[in-house]
């Protein structure tokens, strides 16, 4: 298990994603909306890398690109090796069933039309061609995976809840057996009560199945739950990454410090983080600030901020950080 | 301290073609003046129907079947629409989740917010309009003359919720209810419009009724909490005793189910199992039963009342009667 860990599933390097804006008069003018400019990470085998930012920072947009959902402006997406960023779709279909994905909200990514048999065995179908028994009985052992009876095997998304949708999409994820899951806010439409099911039991896959997990959420305290390494992105940019344990025990930037102090503490009994409010809002990805693009809400902006962007600097091993306030 | 709010057995059901969904099934609690009073509980808990219910915002097919809502002393169920439009704003405000479709899209925030003014201040439109630049200030707002020109879709959304705060405290409520005010929002924004909320509160001394599904909220926001569920309230008491010691099953599990912040060690969500109760036809014992990891015979044949555990602490669970208990599953 240890040496699996060590091993680079993914690695995205200075991944861009643009989307081109028409604005000015009968729309002759040109702008680009910057959603992801410049995301440098690697993700180990069997990790679970957390994604965190507020909405529109671009989280889902990087996700997007790696599963290649859409394609990008520039940069490299390494997965295990190759670089996916710019192969076609007939190349693309090997990884496409190494690459799946779960989304936000289990109402929209389940055809209403397709029973939980219909749902699962379409990855199946397109990714080799087991008949009709095996199907089924891949489908079986797959609910059963995931905590779902063999009763429910033709029923149609309207007749479940919101945890048990997740679940049947979480089961279609893992039919084709990948090596990495884009978990893109599989919680945030749930009850509390339903998230913690749904963690844990993403939890056992991976203990079992040794899957990647990408796990983009905005909800804090289950990111550093079920990360091993976390990045926090602003605008577009990965302001900070590090172990879990460490970048909510020794927060560096600014915007790190200031998201994780706005969090509601539920414990009653721990003392509470110095709350941070940080001054009005995230600016336009149309107009993004000059230099450092925090540096408009950042308690600590210098001269300097507005300027020169920061490069990440890598503070300890394994904590990176994008600030002046570290530069030597 | 004076009573503000009381509510006696409120039921509210929404007659539907599939039968009777009974979405509040019985709620009794009181609220004192200035008080900031949490109400947790799950989708489907019967939370926000309740709010409506308070604001006498029921429309067919829902109904309120039984119980009063007394405000002073007043029943305002049975009110005519007349009486109700005099204390909806100037007496009990609501702020609601959604606040992108709680404004009039076609509308300028100046409208939609000296609208209310003119109609519960009796003024005239050029006061009005002071009084909403003053009150845009007050809620954080920059350039609120510019503002009240603007049209609901050039605001953020954080931007849209401290307008219907704005809206809300307008006519300096009395009772602020406000349902999962920040739900939408980011977390830094939330800080901020709680932060706001907070700082309104003492000025004005009103009371606040705080919605939400976020335990954390609830602990850095309230001095007492009600836990729903099912369409009841499970467990009432001040919040550190309550999130400290909780004294029904289903606090218990909420509790559990939150991931800890400790360091270094992972410690396993413990979740609760199965999905809240169907109330087309709701338990006849107590609603948690099918999910709860102690339940008893007596769980499932019989709805339990509530039990004194301690000062203003009370919980619905037959676990308190001890001559109750049969030991069949409970460790």
């Amino acid at each position: 298990m240890v040496q699996i860990m060590s091993e680079t599933l993914l690695e995205v390097k200075d991944l861009k994603k643009y989307y081109p804006m028409k604005t000015g008069f009968l729309n002759r003018g040109q702008q680009h909306l910057k959603a992801v400019d410049g995301v440098n990470f690697t993700i180990n085998k069997g990790e679970t890398f957390g994604l965190v930012g507020e909405s529109g920072c671009g989280k889902s947009t990087v996700g997007r690109s790696i599963i290649r959902l859409h394609d990008v402006t520039s940069g490299n997406i390494f997965f295990d090796g190759t670089d996916i960023a710019t192969l076609k779709e007939r190349d693309l279909k090997k990884y496409r069933r190494r690459m799946q994905a779960v989304f936000q909200d289990p109402y929209a990514s389940l055809n209403p039309t397709m029973n939980v048999f219909e749902l699962i065995s379409e990855p199946l179908k397109i990714h080799g061609s087991p008949s009709i028994k095996e199907q089924k009985e891949i489908i079986l052992d797959l609910l059963n995976q995931v905590g779902l009876k063999e009763d429910h095997l033709y029923r149609y998304p309207h007749e479940f809840s919101g945890g048990q949708r997740q679940r049947v999409s979480i089961a279609r994820a893992l039919s084709v057996k990948p090596d990495f899951i884009l978990c893109d806010e599989p919680i945030s439409a749930l009850d509390v009560s339903v998230q913690a099911q749904v963690i844990n039991m993403l939890e056992d896959i991976q203990a079992e199945t040794g899957v990647t997990y990408l796990f983009i959420a905005h909800d804090l305290s289950m990111v550093r739950h079920i990360s091993t390494k976390i990045g926090v992105m602003y605008l577009g940019n990965i302001v900070e990454i590090a172990s879990s344990d460490e970048l909510y025990t020794n927060p560096l930037h600014p915007y790190t410090q200031a998201l994780l102090s706005a969090i509601p503490e539920p414990d009653t009994l721990k003392e509470k983080r110095e709350r941070i409010i940080l001054k009005g809002e995230v600016p336009s990805p149309l107009d993004s600030p000059s230099g450092c693009k925090f540096r408009t809400r950042c308690p600590h902006a210098m001269s300097i901020c507005a300027e020169v962007v920061p490069s990440m600097i890598e503070v300890e091993s394994g904590h990176q950080v994008a600030c002046h306030l570290f530069d030597n | 301290m004076t009573k503000l709010l009381e509510i006696e057995n409120l039921k509210t059901s929404f007659f539907t073609e599939a039968g009777e969904v009974q979405a509040v099934r019985g709620v009794g609690f009181h609220l004192n003046k200035g008080e900031v009073c949490g109400i947790v509980g799950e989708s489907g808990s019967g939370k926000s129907v309740m709010a409506k219910s308070i604001m006498s915002l029921i429309h067919s097919p829902g109904k309120i079947k039984e119980g009063r809502i007394l405000l002073h002393g007043e029943n305002l169920i049975g009110k005519s629409d007349k009486e109700l439009r005099s204390i909806r704003g100037n007496e009990i405000a609501l702020i609601s989740q959604d606040p992108m479709s709680a404004l009039n899209p076609v509308v300028r925030i100046g409208k939609q917010l000296t609208e209310v003014i003119i109609r519960h201040r009796k003024v005239k439109k050029k006061e009005a309009d002071k009084i909403a630049v003053d009150l845009l200030r007050q809620v954080g707002i920059s350039s609120p003359e510019e503002r009240l020109r603007q049209y609901p879709h050039e605001l953020s959304g954080g931007m849209k919720q401290r307008i219907m705060i704005a809206m809300a405290i307008s006519c300096s409520p009395e009772l602020l209810i406000a349902d999962e005010p920040t739900t939408a929002l980011d977390v830094t924004i939330q800080a901020q419009i709680l932060d706001l909320m907070n700082e309104l509160k003492e000025k004005t001394d009103m009371a606040l009724l705080l919605i939400t599904h976020d335990l954390g909220v609830v602990a850095q926001n309230c001095e007492r909490v009600m836990v729903m569920y099912g369409g009841m309230i499970m467990e009432e008491g001040p919040v550190k005793d309550l999130f400290q010691n909780p004294k029904h099953p289903y606090t218990e599990g909420l509790l559990g189910s939150l991931p800890k912040q400790s360091e270094g060690v992972k410690e396993r969500l413990i979740p609760i199992q199965g999905s809240p109760p169907d109330l087309l036809n709701p338990p006849k014992g107590c609603p948690f039963a099918g999910r709860c990891p102690y339940t008893m015979s007596i769980c499932e044949k019989q709805m339990p009342p509530y039990f004194e555990v301690g000062i203003g602490r009370r919980t619905m669970c037959w676990l308190q009667d001890e001559s109750k208990k049969d030991g069949a599953n409970h460790e």
